[in-house]
């Protein structure tokens, strides 16, 4: 089988200890919470850590909290499998609890985290391949070259962006808790991720990413999550879609979000629909809404089948806010 | 070759035809089976190999200093190491254990270290240094074809040609002129691979007193056997392989590969016990998957629906070594001709070398990709004819006793009740042509040889031998050199034993897989098992019900024939109160007779082939037949398919285990749809693979997968032991045409390569403005 790295191993069970240790040698040092995309890509030679810091005896990581308005904090560690079936995220935040329900398999959702999920690396043909491969392929922007193989003149890695959860957390105006020995600091997950593949997040090498805070969900809040991909488990997306629309008594769409994820090395925020707020909720304003991000969503080629996927880029978003469904208090 | 020792009327069984589960299956679920990778011995060394980066590649020097200093490692071999060329195929041995010159595709083994563990024998690996010199690569086979193309191996005397076969059956010309209707198509089938669950892995053990023994998760411990006595220059009776338990190979592990003989040659020099298992990505290298094929099929037909002529032309990209592919090309032709009768024939099959890894055989080897062309053309063709597709496959099917075009015997046939059996449970007439836009039927037929007919090196002994040894404790060993994987072969053998001799399963003990223990049997391929070992365990078996049968009838002083060997008892017939367990009468035959055993052995019939040159190739002592139906629903708006239910009838003559025929037939179906449908084995024009991984190469999940429904339609051959056939590999291949006419029938497209990806659907779609 292909062999890990060797490396040091560290398992803190405080948040203090955690942060301490992930102080002492940041930028030789990477987080493992369930380690179902760390470890593959460790064995496959894209980082050569010294150490490795455990995250699963941190309990203080896997707490959900409620706050009194009925919004809710999550910890980074706690798992897909929970998010997926946890009967107030089920009720209050169904796009993120189906957005997590669709990750990978059961065995693996059990072991991926919410963190892990939002720090998940951007994905590419050729560079989510064995060493061997990539050195036959002699390398590429993300590692080992100067080339990128998919935007050929390009001087960004565009690798895809393949979490699930981010996109129904942007949707939801959450936001994350970055935590170092500098201290803490709060921003809100859309702005989280950066545009290039090499490094598509803005957490530092000391940071550790420890909780998910969402807003109680404003009423007349609908929200949806459908994802495009090959086969009905296992597979990345090939596209993915969160929407949420805040609907008035009257039917009347008073705000509109529309994310869509696995193009770029960005989940794309659709853009300049402000139009359609105040718009009564029907089939038409759907259609304009998927029009809309036909033309601003443009997958590449990382992922293959790029003009499948921007030919059913409506269809899919047609099909997410037909799913849409209004949040609840359990 | 039935002796059945039943006085009078029909024969019953007590065992075969029962559902029994597979006697492996228990220790495979709960995790207890131990495979090749689950062996170790003290001491021993891991090995690694280097492979090529290049397509294609003159070795200029390989340079181990660095890797021989580090500590841990004990040894480098490279292809100088082993300078001897094998090949399954005699005829056709093109490859070394190690490049000697050359690599010819991207992950071309060329070098082999030996340490004390993985992970230094894969750091020692990358510090070998190799200069190359990097020639031009052929991707595409029509390129390996033009004048000054590349060369792959130098001493062929055919350019890139591994072999090609022109082939007429009667007068095509004429019989096509005279046809009312002709269809035909340009038709593209994708690489696929096999997917086993278990990477290739070996171990090998070179003991002081001269004898290497290997272990590896081969399915032709034979060959193998043959093969590492050749390259590694060691008496043919100084080499042992033994065969632990496979974890699927469905024809991936049908040759000799590189490890084999890196983990005996490595043994050899260190004197130290070593092991290699591949990684998955190693594994899609050493590959020997479906050929991807270019084919052209052209059939007629009269109004009635009477076939006239078939014209096939078929360009077979072989990748970098010929592998098993002489069989190959004559298979892409041979294997159409049944079950529908055909007024002429012509075949033309080229097999071309191209830089990537060698193509061979997968479950259907050669004619799941002629089938699939063959039976679309045919839905094409009644729909000219305008006749249901069923009806046209009915008006023409064999009858049994007579011979294909190609000269072939058909000695049982059950293809009509096929049919009959997935119409009705279908419920076809009220769906082909009548379903809503975006769902719809389709149905294909099929059929598959029950073993090759000869074997693949030229030799008069038989194709397979088995020894039962009886003895006081009540206990029956069967031993057999063939190979269990999974498919229930050593369930087979003791149910046949079973039910010859009247004990129960549990007190069976099957040793299969071991050249040292066990008869020779050439191996799991070509879906022989049951028809080879099954006749040559049967024919064991009688011997010694016959001798034990005497010893007790002696003793009760009646008949021979009136002592019935069932239930765990020897039972006179006509007066079952006198009776004694088995145990005893073991014990009383033993001390009659002395040991107790019997060697039974199987050749196949020499009268079923065509008299004419490759007419034994494709011959086989008996043919499975199957009929799908699929029904498939196609997402207008984003052109996925989804198929929804497979039905499919199969002939496997009498099914000796209806539990596990089913599952063959369902793995079978799977494995079909699984290729329509997703799965494709892509080298890139730049000689990499597109994704030598699980999560890149998609195999379908549970949930993708469609319903299935199994259907057995029992005849009896006169040549399978107690009237079985094949059923392991027939039923995969009318999975695949009967979704792509499905796919036609839902929504009005012809989508005539493979996979039927939604793109190609889409694009389709667009193309004839439904969507």
């Amino acid at each position: 089988m292909l062999p890990l790295p060797d490396f040091e191993w560290l398992a803190p069970t405080t948040l203090a200890d955690l942060v301490r240790a992930l102080g002492e040698h940041p930028t030789d040092t990477l987080l493992l919470a369930g380690g179902t995309d760390l470890l593959p890509n460790l064995k496959h030679g894209l980082h050569a850590p010294k150490r490795v810091i455990g995250l699963r005896r941190v309990r203080e990581l896997s707490l959900i909290e409620e706050s009194a308005d009925g919004g809710l904090t999550l910890g980074s560690g706690v798992t897909l499998d929970t998010l997926a079936n946890d009967a107030r995220i089920l009720a209050r935040y169904p796009a993120l609890a189906r957005a997590a329900s669709l990750v990978a398999s059961p065995q693996l959702r059990r072991m991926g985290t919410l963190g892990g999920n939002l720090c998940l690396d951007t994905r590419c043909a050729y560079i989510n391949q064995t060493a061997f491969w990539r050195g036959a392929l002699g390398g590429c922007l993300k590692r080992d070259g100067d080339v990128c193989h998919v935007v050929p003149q390009g001087k960004r890695c565009v690798a895809a962006f393949s979490a699930d959860t981010p996109a129904p957390l942007i949707t939801y105006d959450a936001t994350v808790e970055l935590v170092s020995v500098r201290g803490a600091r709060t921003l809100p997950v859309a702005k989280l991720f950066g545009g290039d593949g090499v490094k598509n997040h803005v957490r530092e090498a000391d940071e550790v990413l420890t909780r998910v805070t969402l807003p109680a969900p404003a009423r007349g809040l609908r929200s949806a999550y459908e994802k495009l991909r090959a086969r009905q488990a296992i597979d990345f997306p090939l596209l993915s879609i969160a929407a949420a629309l805040t609907v008035g008594d009257d039917e009347v769409v008073t705000d509109i979000r529309l994310v869509v994820g696995a193009l770029g090395a960005l989940p794309r925020v659709v853009r300049k629909l402000e139009a359609h707020v105040g718009k009564p909720v029907s089939p038409e304003l759907f259609d304009e809404l998927a029009r809309a991000a036909h033309t601003q969503c443009h997958p590449l080629s990382s992922l293959g089948a790029e003009a499948w996927r921007q030919d059913v880029v409506a269809p899919m978003v047609k099909r997410t806010l037909a799913a849409l469904r209004a949040s609840t208090r359990e | 070759m039935d002796d059945s020792p039943a006085p009078d009327g029909p024969r019953t069984f007590s065992r075969i035809g029962q559902r029994s589960p597979n006697i492996r299956s228990f220790d495979a679920v709960t995790g207890r089976t131990r495979y090749t990778d689950d062996l170790s011995f003290p001491g021993m060394l891991h090995a690694k190999l280097l492979r090529s980066p290049h397509a294609h590649a003159r070795i200029v020097s390989i340079d181990a200093t660095d890797a021989l200093a580090m500590p841990g490692v004990h040894a480098v071999i490279t292809g100088k190491d082993m300078p001897v060329r094998y090949g399954v195929i005699p005829w056709t041995q093109d490859e070394y254990p190690l490049a000697l010159d050359k690599a010819l595709f991207v992950g071309d083994p060329v070098a082999c270290v030996a340490a004390v563990d993985e992970a230094i024998a894969t750091r020692a690996a990358a510090a070998i240094r190799v200069v190359y010199e990097v020639l031009p690569h052929i991707t595409e086979p029509e390129a390996a074809l033009e004048p000054g193309a590349p060369k792959l191996h130098e001493s062929n005397k055919h350019g890139n040609i591994t072999k090609s076969v022109q082939l007429t059956f009667g007068d095509l010309d004429a019989q096509m002129a005279a046809s009312d209707a002709v269809a035909e198509g340009h038709y593209f089938f994708e690489g696929m691979t096999h997917g086993a669950l278990e990477p290739h892995c070996a171990i090998g053990l070179w003991e002081p007193h001269g004898v290497l023994t290997v272990w590896s998760a081969t399915q032709v411990a034979h060959y193998l056997h043959r093969e590492l006595s050749r390259v590694l220059d060691l008496p043919y009776d100084r080499v042992r392989v033994i065969q632990p338990p496979v974890g699927g190979a469905f024809g991936a592990k049908s040759e000799p590969f590189a490890l084999e003989f890196c983990v005996g040659k490595l043994a050899m020099l260190t004197g130290r016990p070593v092991k290699l298992l591949y990684t998955r990505e190693e594994v899609f290298y050493a590959h020997r998957g479906r050929h991807p094929m270019k084919m052209h099929f052209r059939v007629g037909a009269k109004a009635d629906g009477t076939l006239t002529g078939c014209d096939a032309k078929t360009l077979i990209d072989g990748g970098a070594y010929a592998s098993f592919g002489l069989v190959t090309t004559y298979y892409s032709g041979q294997l159409v001709t049944a079950p529908l009768r055909l007024g002429a024939y012509r075949l033309d099959s080229t097999r071309v070398y191209t830089n990537k890894p060698a193509c061979g055989p997968k479950r259907g080897h050669g004619s799941v990709q002629p089938r699939f062309a063959f039976e679309v053309t045919l839905d094409k063709l009644a729909e000219k004819l305008g006749l249901d597709p069923i009806e046209l496959r009915r008006r023409n099917v064999l009858d049994v006793g007579e011979r294909t075009i190609n000269e072939f015997l058909i000695k049982s046939i059950g293809f009509r009740e096929c049919l009959d059996r997935v119409e009705a449970a279908s419920g076809w007439k009220q769906k082909h042509g009548k379903l809503p836009l975006g769902r719809g039927v389709g149905v294909a037929g099929s059929f598959y040889i029950s073993g090759t007919n000869y074997p693949i090196y030229p030799n008069e002994m038989p194709q397979s031998a088995v020894q039962i040894k009886v003895d006081r404790s009540g206990r029956v060993t069967v031993f057999s050199g063939l190979s269990e994987m999974g498919q229930g072969a050593d369930t087979m053998l003791a149910m046949i034993t079973s039910e010859e001799l009247g004990v129960d399963l549990a007190a069976i003990r099957v040793l299969s897989g071991d050249t040292d223990l066990s008869p020779v049997d050439l191996g799991g391929y070509s879906s022989r098992t049951t028809m080879m070992a099954g006749n040559a365990c049967l024919h064991a078996a009688r011997q010694l019900s016959t001798s034990i049968r005497a010893v007790v009838a002696e003793k009760w002083a009646c008949a021979p024939k009136h002592v019935a060997l069932a239930g765990g008892y020897a039972t006179e017939r006509q007066d079952t109160s006198r009776r004694m367990s088995l145990g005893e009468a073991f014990r009383l035959a033993e001390a009659k007779l002395g040991a107790l055993g019997a060697m039974g052995s199987y050749n196949t019939p020499k009268d079923v082939h065509g008299d004419y040159r490759g007419g034994t190739i494709g011959a086989s002592p008996a043919y499975s037949f199957t009929a799908h139906i699929a029904e498939v629903t196609v997402d207008l708006e984003t052109g996925v398919p989804r198929v929804e239910t497979i039905w499919a009838a199969h002939d496997a003559g009498k099914p000796l285990n209806p539990m596990i025929v089913e599952g063959q037939m369902e793995g079978s179906a799977y494995m079909g749809f699984a290729e329509a449908i997703l799965e494709e084995h892509v080298i890139r024009p730049d000689g990499l693979h597109r994704g030598p991984s699980l999560l890149d190469y998609r195999m379908p999940t549970s949930l993708d997968t469609p319903d299935l429904y199994s259907m057995l339609v029992e005849t009896a051959d006169p040549e399978g032991p107690f009237g079985a056939k094949e059923a392991g590999e027939g039923p995969l291949h009318s999975s695949i045409p009967a979704i792509a006419n499905a796919i036609y029938d839902a929504v009005g497209v012809r989508i005539d390569a493979l996979p039927f990806s939604p793109d190609k659907i889409l694009r389709a779609l667009r193309a004839k403005g439904a969507a």
